[in-house]
């Protein structure tokens, strides 16, 4: 950034006398620490000036908010023209349950929906597969088939509200029941809004939430991508997401770039098939980052990205519209930096992280509720969290202004050194041929477990702090009240599949089971045949057992 | 001869794959001195229970956040007495409430490691616990 020679001599001086003053004060008051990092471990230096910026160019490397490269926000007015969306993720139980839920939530001031499903239906199982044991409604909620899940959207206005779904291999099978439920309630498919999370790559990478192989997985997403952009346009085909790379152990400038490079990856996929131009498609893409405790590093995450992502999309791709370019992305406070010890504390770490996510520009957030450490949140958890949100927004004046803390010395150094690191991965990748042959060797599984393994050791060598956990140990317990979830509720729900199984129209499953596994076999886009066998009360089980015999199934190598 | 070294298995029952704390402990065990098998995520109790037969362990520690444990842990444990293999020592980890620990101890689970437990002391508590067969 330009500084006159004046003040760029002024802060030459300056500093030079300060550090002076610093070594008369280090003789006598030594610093608490050797070496100061980020909780990801970047260090960071003592004083940030004028020096560290002056090279920056102000056109090309900052810039006015919706102007590449989109730095500073993708909207022309921040948060003054909306607010991000307040969007808690939830599912717990029966369809019915969450249904309830989701009303609730909804009467008290949050402004999207977001759909956790329980392990089975993330991988494909019914509830009644011997897989399924012990886990049905546990960690979300439990959906076999479409009557599943019209209870579930029971009585939502799917025109009005837009629905989030974090739903990975069977991303089709779910996307065809919201779509087979609104074409039921009259709601047109170009009308309806949401995202799918949809990203396999980082499921190899980090969640380990798999099905298939990749290249089959990338397959069946380029699949919904082409299917969106022809039908339903309001969609969110995929959610390329850092969040769990995060939560897996990985650094802020490992997520940053892992995530670019899947993004990038799904682009070259979707170009290669040669049906949808760069600028038919780009719009779509939506991401989602995680908002760990390092309150600047987040900030300069999440802003890196954005001009990151413009870069890529016009420079590595050729695209044209202003809207390829736009990184939009939803925010999840970091699950892994709160503590089952002391509960209470958690509420103040999301609120720093909903802060830092609100600061590097978010378009949609989920906070954490307090207990989500040790179980699905209980409804008052659940309140404090959204009210954290609302209050975030509407009292602190943190959304007056847009991108508030550009051009700080220290933010926009910080910002391009998490830029200049991540290209470094992404180069990296590129040289091993791309992210699914870097994800075959281990690579990515690798960076992030060494990252994990090294967090761990600072936290038990006391270099790291966690309150409650290495430090300020109290045997004072505030024991909060755990939801539980019954098991009469995974019985109840095998009894309805049962139930099902036996009144729908068996020749009509089984035909449109066979269109999908043609379909698979020739290389066609499977969703018009996923809605088909939705609307027939096909199982979700039965249409990724289709998956799983055409294209294979994934083993987890079990890389440590 | 030389002294048979600890071998332990760290295994993921269910469909869970939060595995972060499984696979930091896999590496802590093995710089611990210990031969380390990872089962890798999606493990059947019948898959964990052949598997540290097959590899002829002395521990197999469990981990869960699913909230799946009550009914997995105890399938592991039983499977291991119903093929003579009760000499295999189950202990597990994960988020698992204080108030499933008498059920789980019942079932034959040797210890429960919960967030917050220390490496060392659970590599401790295998030192203390554990002498190679």
């Amino acid at each position: 950034m330009y500084f006159s020679d004046k003040t760029r001599k002024a802060s030459l001086r300056l500093t030079e006398e300060w550090e002076k003053d610093v070594q008369t004060s280090l003789k006598d008051n030594p610093e608490q620490k050797t070496r100061f990092s980020t909780v990801s471990d970047m260090e960071i230096k003592r004083l940030y000036t004028p020096e560290d910026i002056h090279d920056i160019n102000f056109e090309n490397d900052v810039g006015v908010p919706g102007k590449f490269p989109y730095l500073r926000g993708n909207q022309a007015t921040g948060y003054r023209g909306r607010y991000w969306t307040f969007r808690m993720f939830s599912g717990m139980g029966s369809a019915q349950d969450t249904n309830r839920r989701w009303h609730m939530l909804l009467r008290e001031g949050q402004t999207g929906l977001s759909t956790a499903f329980d392990f089975p239906t993330l991988m494909g199982y019914d509830s009644d597969s011997p897989k399924a044991l012990g886990e049905v409604g546990k960690c979300g909620v439990a959906i076999d088939t479409l009557e599943d899940f019209l209870a579930l959207v029971e009585g939502i206005p799917l025109d009005e509200v837009t629905t989030s779904m974090t739903i990975n291999p069977p991303a089709t099978v779910l996307w065809a029941m919201y779509c087979a439920a609104a074409q039921i309630k009259g709601v047109p498919l170009a009308k309806i809004g949401g995202t799918i999370q949809n990203d396999m790559l980082k499921e190899f990478i980090a969640q380990k939430t798999f099905m298939c192989p990749p290249e089959p997985s990338v397959k069946l997403i380029s699949d919904t991508v082409e299917f969106g952009a022809e039908h339903v346009p309001r969609w969110n085909t995929i959610s390329i997401s850092g969040y769990h790379i995060r939560e897996a152990g990985s650094t802020a400038v490992q997520e940053l770039a892992f995530t670019l490079r899947d993004g990038i990856e799904y682009v070259e996929d979707i170009i290669r098939r040669k049906k949808l131009p760069v600028d038919d498609f780009a719009a779509r893409l939506s991401f989602f980052f995680n908002s760990h405790i390092d309150f600047f590093e987040e900030i300069c995450k999440m802003r890196a990205a954005r001009r990151m992502w413009a870069k890529i999309m016009r420079n590595r791709f050729g695209a044209k519209n202003p809207r390829s370019l736009w990184l939009r992305f939803h925010t999840q406070t970091a699950g892994c930096s709160l503590t089952a010890q002391q509960p209470y504390n958690n509420v103040v770490r999301t609120t720093i992280e909903a802060l830092a996510a609100v600061l590097g520009g978010t378009q949609s957030l989920h906070t954490n509720s307090l207990d989500e450490v040790l179980c699905l949140p209980s409804e008052h958890a659940v309140e404090i969290a959204l009210r954290t949100q609302q209050i975030l927004a509407e009292e602190t004046g943190v959304a007056n202004t847009i991108d508030p803390l550009a051009g700080s010395y220290f933010i926009e150094s910080l910002t391009n050194k998490m830029e200049e690191k991540a290209w470094e991965y992404i180069e990296k990748i590129d040289a091993m041929g791309g992210m699914v042959a870097a994800i075959e060797k281990g690579f990515p599984q690798m960076e992030i477990a060494d990252a994990a393994y090294k967090f761990q050791h600072q936290l038990e060598a006391g270099e790291k702090i966690m309150v409650g956990v290495n430090k300020y140990v109290t045997d004072n317990q505030h024991t909060i009240p755990l939801v539980e979830i019954e098991e009469r509720i995974g019985e109840e729900q095998i009894k309805r599949l049962k139930d099902i199984r036996r009144k729908r129209d068996s020749r009509a499953v089984k035909k449109s089971l066979d269109d999908i596994r043609n379909a698979c076999k020739k290389g066609d886009n499977v969703m018009p045949y996923c809605i088909e066998a939705v609307r027939n009360l096909a199982t979700l089980q039965e249409i990724c057992d289709v998956y799983r015999e055409v294209y294979g199934e994934y083993k987890d190598p079990g890389l440590f | 001869m030389p002294e048979r070294k600890i071998r332990v298995m760290v295994a993921k029952p269910g469909l869970d794959g939060h595995d972060r704390g499984a696979r930091v402990l896999a590496r802590c065990f093995r710089d611990a001195g210990f031969e380390v098998v990872y089962t890798g995520c999606h493990q059947t109790p019948e898959q964990i229970a052949s598997a540290a037969i097959q590899e002829d362990v002395d521990l197999v520690g469990l981990s869960c956040l699913s909230g799946a444990h009550r009914a997995l842990f105890p399938k592991v444990v039983q499977l291991l007495r119903e093929k003579g293999a009760s000499d295999i020592t189950v202990i597990g980890g994960g988020i698992i409430p204080e108030q499933d620990f008498p059920m789980l101890y019942e079932a034959g689970i040797k210890a429960i490691f919960t967030p917050g437990a220390s490496l060392d002391s659970i590599v401790e508590w295998i030192k203390t616990n554990i002498k190679p067969h």
